[in-house]
């Protein structure tokens, strides 16, 4: 475990305020889901799950196909595609676009893709103004944070934190009652949008037979950063296009379900093209921006590359018993829990945290509560195992070696054991170096006072 | 930019080749329940009803007209260009503005009255949802900028479910350049949890059914 992993962890844990918001706000969503998926409410759950896994494994095994499908559907409604590998070449096409078109203010819904490469630094950076409209995000943006979970972002954060954040940052009286809160982000926001030149969403499915991009939202942010501003340009994931447009039958009834409990989000958009002939609102230009940033690097392995069926609904967020007590930002990335260890290693390579995979304690929680249903622990087994391999390439686990020949050594040679059984009840070994960071962790189960060889041999 | 080069690791990752055919999908799984159509209009209004919106049932076009009007007075509004609503008469009730076509108008428009009124494309018994494309006839806006927002639906529009909208519209991208789902007024729960209505868009909605 890295050095900055563990200190965060311990942070979170020590925080009785942060434990407390967590806790509770993970639970309210996961009962929330809980019934929403119950047999009375939805009797065809597990029936869709199945579904919406083979759809997602169809889709991804004929990805090429589906790809330009949906390019090709997006040009003949009047819209653009743009590949892009990384975030780099991300900011590239919007500063472009942006400079020829003259805009100086962008709005932004919300989007982990987006996060992954930082494009409202990268766009700050040569000076325009990106704007988070997402409430949860935007209190985040100020707070130049990070966010904490995937669907609630700011989950950390009380309403204290917020009216402090609001005085500081918008020169508004201190007000924490979150109607309040709320207005206030409404009004500043709302001259955003009416102001904004380009609005940049995610996209949460992209429909190859319509050539349509899908957002799905409950407070209308969305639908105004894709309405309001001249341009629109939805950043997206290539796993994120499904074949039909009928297949959202399948997704929409599980996505909100198991991201808030909700039979639908309120806002469901399906957005394909600028605005058509006659149309009297909607953007001028739309461009769908497909990012790789890593995803083809998980498509060789039949059994990594289900990390890309993924409609981050964060489900397995609010069920893990890791994630509950460690926090968003604890994980190395911008993607936490169960889905987070096992997309981080794969995206950014095993090295870039290695003891991601092994904070689990593979109970399958993840895997029972995901609607797309991805074998979250057997995922993370295989990058343990590709972590350890690596370790042996590079000798970075001598010492375990060791320990592992030597644990060998003594459970073959009888009276070395029988030495080593009163080594370990009599000699206070587990204050030793190696084995102390290792029971830091974990408990190690009291010593009988007398061996079972003991008792044996006075019969 | 690169296009080609992201083509080529997708296809050289899973085995393809360009242009290969796909391998047979999954059929489609439409489940269109077999519900009682007059039900329909109850079961829209309920879920509404719990997802706090309000609701009224309008025995004709001209009850529709009357609870629009008393529940606009005072106030101001900005009707669709919907013909169903000039055939209830509610885009003629005074206070209430319609027939914009130009995008800056509207948007100035919708930027100032209270009330939005549209008609809809669809509603979804189920779920309490309301279906709208982006036509001459309904502008995106009207149900998005102003802070409520009333929705006349005709009775034969409403479909029992998700299912339906998707058996009867297997690809609305031919029709329209937008269709939004629109279930219950926006909210969010991003503090603390705690749920406010009418965050970004309307945090009321009203919906009537006609029939």
């Amino acid at each position: 475990m890295s050095a900055v992993f563990d200190k965060k962890i311990h942070q979170t844990l020590a925080d009785a305020n942060l434990q407390l918001a967590i806790y509770s706000a993970t639970g309210r969503l996961k009962d929330k889901r809980t019934e929403s998926v119950a047999a009375d409410a939805l009797p065809d759950y597990q029936e869709l799950r199945t579904h919406a896994n083979a759809l997602k494994k169809h889709a991804i095994e004929n990805l090429d196909h589906y790809l330009e499908e949906f390019e090709r559907n997006v040009e003949a409604h009047g819209g653009k595609v743009v590949y892009c590998k990384d975030g780099a070449e991300v900011s590239d096409f919007v500063l472009d676009l942006a400079k020829q078109r003259g805009v100086s203010l962008i709005v932004k819904s919300k989007s982990m893709t987006t996060e992954e490469v930082d494009l409202n630094e990268r766009l700050e950076h040569h000076g325009l103004e990106s704007v988070e409209t997402d409430l949860g995000e935007y209190i985040l943006q100020l707070a130049h944070e990070r966010p904490y979970h995937i669907v609630a972002p700011a989950l950390h954060k009380t309403r204290y934190d917020v009216a402090a954040i609001f005085e500081k940052e918008l020169h508004v009286s201190y007000e924490t009652v979150p109607e309040k809160l709320s207005q206030i982000a409404r009004g500043v926001l709302r001259q955003k949008f009416l102001d904004a030149g380009i609005g940049i969403s995610g996209a949460n499915f992209l429909v190859a037979d319509s050539g349509a991009v899908v957002l799905v939202e409950n407070e209308g942010n969305a639908r105004l950063t894709t309405t309001a501003p001249r341009i629109h340009i939805a950043i997206a994931g290539i796993e994120k296009v499904i074949p039909r447009a009928q297949d959202l039958a399948v997704f929409l009834k599980l996505l909100a379900r198991s991201a808030t409990g909700q039979a639908l989000s309120v806002y469901t958009s399906f957005l394909s093209g600028p605005r058509r002939a006659g149309e009297i609102d909607g953007p001028g230009e739309f461009y769908v921006v497909l990012l790789d940033n890593g995803r083809t690097k998980l498509l060789p392995s039949r059994a990594k590359r289900q990390s890309l069926y993924c409609i981050r609904c964060a489900a397995c967020l609010n069920t893990c018993p890791v994630y509950r007590k460690i926090g968003g930002h604890s994980f190395p990335w911008v993607y936490s829990g169960p889905i987070g260890a096992i997309i981080t290693p794969q995206f950014m390579g095993v090295s870039h945290e290695p003891g991601l995979p092994f904070a689990s304690s593979l109970c399958g929680a993840c895997a029972e509560v995901c609607p797309v249903k991805i074998d979250i622990p057997q995922v993370l087994l295989d990058l343990r195992s590709e972590v350890k391999k690596a370790e042996t390439r590079e000798k970075t686990n001598r010492l375990e070696k060791l320990s592992y020949r030597m644990f060998a050594w003594v459970m073959t040679h009888p009276r070395i054991y029988a030495w080593a059984g009163w080594m370990v009840r009599h000699a206070p070994i587990v204050k030793v170096g190696p084995v102390r960071a290792w029971t830091s962790q974990r408990d190690l189960p009291p010593m009988p006072r007398q061996s079972f060889r003991d008792i044996w041999s006075r019969r | 930019m690169s296009r080609e080069h992201i083509l080529h690791r997708v296809r050289t990752a899973i085995g393809r080749s360009a242009g290969q055919p796909p391998s047979a999908a999954p059929p489609v799984r439409l489940r269109v329940l077999n519900d009682d159509p007059a039900a329909r209009v109850a079961t829209l209004l309920a879920r509404v009803e719990a997802l706090a919106g309000k609701t009224y049932h309008a025995a004709a076009p001209e009850d529709a007209r009357a609870f629009v009007a008393a529940a606009i007075a005072g106030k101001t509004a900005l009707a669709s260009n919907a013909p169903f609503l000039a055939e209830c008469g509610i885009a003629n009730l005074p206070g209430v503005r319609t027939g914009i076509t130009d995008r800056e108008d509207l948007r100035e428009c919708c930027s100032t009255v209270d009330i939005g009124i549209t008609s809809a494309d669809y509603a979804l018994a189920d779920t309490g949802t309301l279906v709208m494309l982006s036509t001459p006839r309904e502008a995106r806006l009207i149900s998005l900028l102003p802070p409520a927002h009333i929705a006349v639906v005709p009775r034969g529009r409403i479909l029992s479910g998700l299912d339906e909208l998707f058996a009867i519209l297997p690809n609305a991208a031919e029709l329209t350049s937008s269709m939004v789902l629109i279930t219950g007024p926006s909210r969010t729960a991003d503090i603390e949890q705690i749920l406010v209505r009418g965050v970004h868009g309307p945090g009321e909605i009203t919906v009537v059914a006609v029939g």
